[in-house]
């Protein structure tokens, strides 16, 4: 499966780089492609995975496209099956930096749950747009930051 | 312009607007214009000056600018020859029948299904208990694409958002104990349509129901997968070739049996407008036509069994102008367009859904209240059937106490409210008939789009009619966060904590048991029988001549399982990628 993107140059910007996905059988769109043109709109680099790809095949186009983050969208109730399998598949395939954000009708036990697999955020319904974008600006910053002071530790910069 | 049905169509709307219905004299109508502008200088200017409206500018939901008032001359005296009739009567504005709720009232039908196929019996026979008219089938999404419940790509999927149903085993399960000679059901499935209709079929004749008598409905429009809900198997073409083929099959075999609902459901689920709704669903009902047309079929032999499905959401006036426009469009255009003669080829029935998209997850016992305002909507648009959403399926699929709540108001509106004793009760109103007729033409508008890009598969391909919803959807979320379109408990009158109300979990363990039983099925099948008539499957498939329902109703007796036959056709059809949308 090829994503469906909007190429943007990878190295020397400093633009936010997320994927959208829908990882599963869950035709309903609708949220995602409001997400796609929030975050263009909030002057994010925007991938978007189109419909029906597997776990691994996300992780796949997260690794491919070099992103920061991994916005994931269900409403079809398999959100505690696929998104943790986004999670592993992007360890095991070298990207367990990447920020990864949740949402859709997910009950609060479930949140709490994703939230300790490392999936972040998971809005439900009704939630602010920008509730969204400043969630993912912030935490992607604090990623980054998190990361270059583990290399400088690794380095020995302190 | 080009010379074309729907620009001609469109060039008399116009002419419409300009000449006020010749019934009215014209004396007098130029009295009461004359009246209308003296109340606006003498009486509305001072008031307004003294104490303003709330807006500048007031829109319906689809952004139209309303005015304050309608009068006779806004909507020019609808003519009941052109436009109105009587009820039961071209154009059939008023009602398709002529005596509407008076004689029966609308189908309670409430879409239902979670789980295993013995969960979802059970519910079925509860809400058949508690008053329901007909059955709704709902299917998970592994079912929805073609997928059995022990497929890799169900994982996590089985039972979740409907019934899982693999095979005629789970069909049989699911109406076990109901028999289909005395109720009618309609399922929502599209990419196998064909498949589940088989399956039917098979617990029917088990039942002792010959297919002549089999009384239901199954969704099989794929055309508004491609546009809204996403749900397919194979290309466009492929799915339309089957479509074609149950139009034939069942227009011979099965004279009882909608084999396709219509469906702008989805289509405004995905964000569309409800004009967009109106003429995205009415341009899939003119493809459809074509469709039977270049089968060789005369339309008065397969028009009568198409049935339409609508959403209803919070725009009261508007909702009921669709329903009504929706009526008159079709009878016209079927009469004038495809040369219809059976009058049952002109009646657009259809079954109404109140609107998912409305309901909130925030404070959900105040969706009891709208569910409640769109079913009144639907009924006083002239509904033939109706499901009514509960006040938790912004949360999870409903729990039996939602589901009876839901069920209740349809009951309440049907037994308390007096609406069903007269007929199109508001017929006439000058702001009703002006809102009819602009929706209307606003379909109109859309048809000659359409037209103009090649159809509306070729819209399709395009990415068209796609990006047309996204459009209105993103405008609609803008709206919602700049506080000028407001949701009570969303964006408005907020409660500081979220109360959680229970909510109905399906078990994950589900699929491993389904699979087990799949297993089980698998072995105990003859072998030998059902190769063979999966072969003759893919012959079929493979032949675009074929009718492929005869051998597809032989595979399913065979106990082929869902995700067999549907690959059969992914080999012999290939898959499909949507155009680029974001």
């Amino acid at each position: 499966m090829s994503s469906t993107l909007l190429r943007a140059p990878k190295s020397g910007s400093k633009k936010i780089r997320i994927l959208v996905a829908k990882p599963g059988l869950d035709g309903h769109d609708r949220g995602a492609l409001v997400l796609c043109r929030a975050f263009r709109d909030a002057g994010m680099e925007v991938i978007y995975s189109g419909l029906l790809p597997t776990p691994e095949q996300v992780a796949q186009m997260a690794i491919d496209e070099d992103v920061d983050v991994v916005a994931l969208s269900l409403l079809n109730g398999a959100h505690m099956t696929a998104f943790p399998k986004v999670v592993k598949y992007l360890k095991q395939k070298g990207g367990k930096d990447i920020l990864v954000v949740g949402g859709g009708i997910i009950p609060d036990t479930d949140k709490s749950r994703l939230e300790k697999m490392g999936i972040k955020g998971n809005f439900g319904p009704g939630t602010l747009l920008k509730t969204i974008i400043d969630f993912i600006a912030v935490n992607v910053k604090n990623r980054k930051n998190t990361k270059t002071s583990a290399i400088r530790k690794k380095k020995g910069i302190s | 312009m080009v010379d074309s049905y729907w620009a001609r169509k469109l060039g008399q709307l116009e002419e419409r607007k300009r000449n006020t219905n010749k019934e009215f004299d014209k004396q007098s109508l130029d009295a009461l214009r004359t009246r209308v502008k003296d109340w606006e200088k003498k009486i509305l200017e001072h008031f307004i000056s003294k104490s303003p409206e709330r807006q500048d500018v007031f829109e319906n939901a689809s952004g139209v600018p309303l005015k304050r008032i309608y009068t006779l001359l806004d909507n020019g005296g609808p003519s009941y020859e052109r436009e109105l009739g009587l009820p039961g009567e071209f154009p059939y504005t008023r009602g398709v029948y002529p005596s509407m709720y008076r004689g029966r009232l609308w189908t309670m039908r409430m879409f239902s299904g979670f789980g295993t196929a013995e969960q979802t019996n059970k519910r079925l026979k509860y809400l058949l208990k508690e008053g329901e008219t007909g059955l709704s089938i709902a299917f998970d999404m592994p079912t929805l694409y073609g997928y059995d419940a022990d497929s890799d790509r169900a994982e996590g999927e089985v039972g979740k958002c409907g019934v899982s149903i693999s095979s005629l085993e789970d069909m049989e399960t699911l109406f076990s104990g109901i028999p289909l000679d005395q109720v009618s059901t309609s399922m929502t499935i599209n990419a196998p349509a064909a498949v589940l209709t088989c399956m039917y079929a098979a617990v029917g004749e088990k039942q002792g129901m010959p297919l002549q008598k089999l009384r239901g409905t199954v969704q099989t429009d794929i055309l508004k997968e491609y546009i809204a809900q996403k749900e397919w198997a194979f290309p466009p073409e492929a799915h339309l070739r089957i479509i074609r083929d149950m139009m034939v099959y069942c227009t011979k075999n099965m004279p009882y049996w909608h084999y396709i609902s219509i469906s702008g459901y989805h289509i405004r689920e995905a964000g569309a407008s409800a004009a967009q709704e109106l003429a995205f669903t009415l341009a899939d009902g003119f493809s459809y036509v074509e469709l039977g047309k270049k089968a060789g079929l005369d339309v008065d032999s397969f028009v009568p069994r198409f049935s339409f499905f609508f959403n209803c959401d919070m725009d009261f006036f508007e909702e009921i102008a669709k329903f009504r426009a929706a009526r008159r469009i079709w009878a016209t255009v079927m009469k004038e367009k495809y040369k219809a003669k059976n009058p049952l080829s002109l009646l657009l029935r259809f079954h109404t859904q109140t609107s998912g998209v409305s309901l909130t997850w925030q404070q959900p016992l105040n969706n009891v209240v709208r569910t409640a305002i769109e079913a009144l909507a639907a009924v006083l648009g002239g509904t033939q059937s109706l499901h009514t959403n509960s006040y938790d399926e912004a949360w999870a699929l409903p729990t039996e106490e939602a589901v009876t709540v839901a069920l209740r108001t349809q009951q309440i509106i049907a037994e308390e409210t007096g609406v069903t004793h007269v007929t199109d009760p508001l017929g006439g109103s000058y702001y009703l008939e002006w809102l009819t007729n602009e929706m209307e033409e606003q379909a109109y508008r859309y048809f000659d789009k359409i037209d103009q890009l090649g159809g509306v598969l070729s819209a399709i391909k395009q990415g068209y009619l796609q990006r047309e919803i996204a459009n209105t959807s993103y405008l609609k979320t803008q709206q919602m966060e700049n506080g000028k379109k407001s949701v009570v408990g969303v964006n408005k009158y907020l409660v500081d904590e979220e109360k959680p109300i229970k909510y109905l979990q399906v078990n994950p363990a589900l699929q491993k048991k389904a699979s087990i039983r799949l297993r089980a099925l698998r072995r105990r099948r003859d072998q030998k029988k059902l190769k063979l008539s999966l072969e003759k499957l893919r012959a079929a498939f493979e032949d675009p001549e074929a009718n492929s329902v005869q051998v597809m109703l032989a595979a399913v007796k065979s106990y082929a399982t869902l995700q067999e036959i549907m690959d059969v056709g992914r080999k012999a059809f290939g898959g499909w990628k949507e155009p680029v949308l974001a």
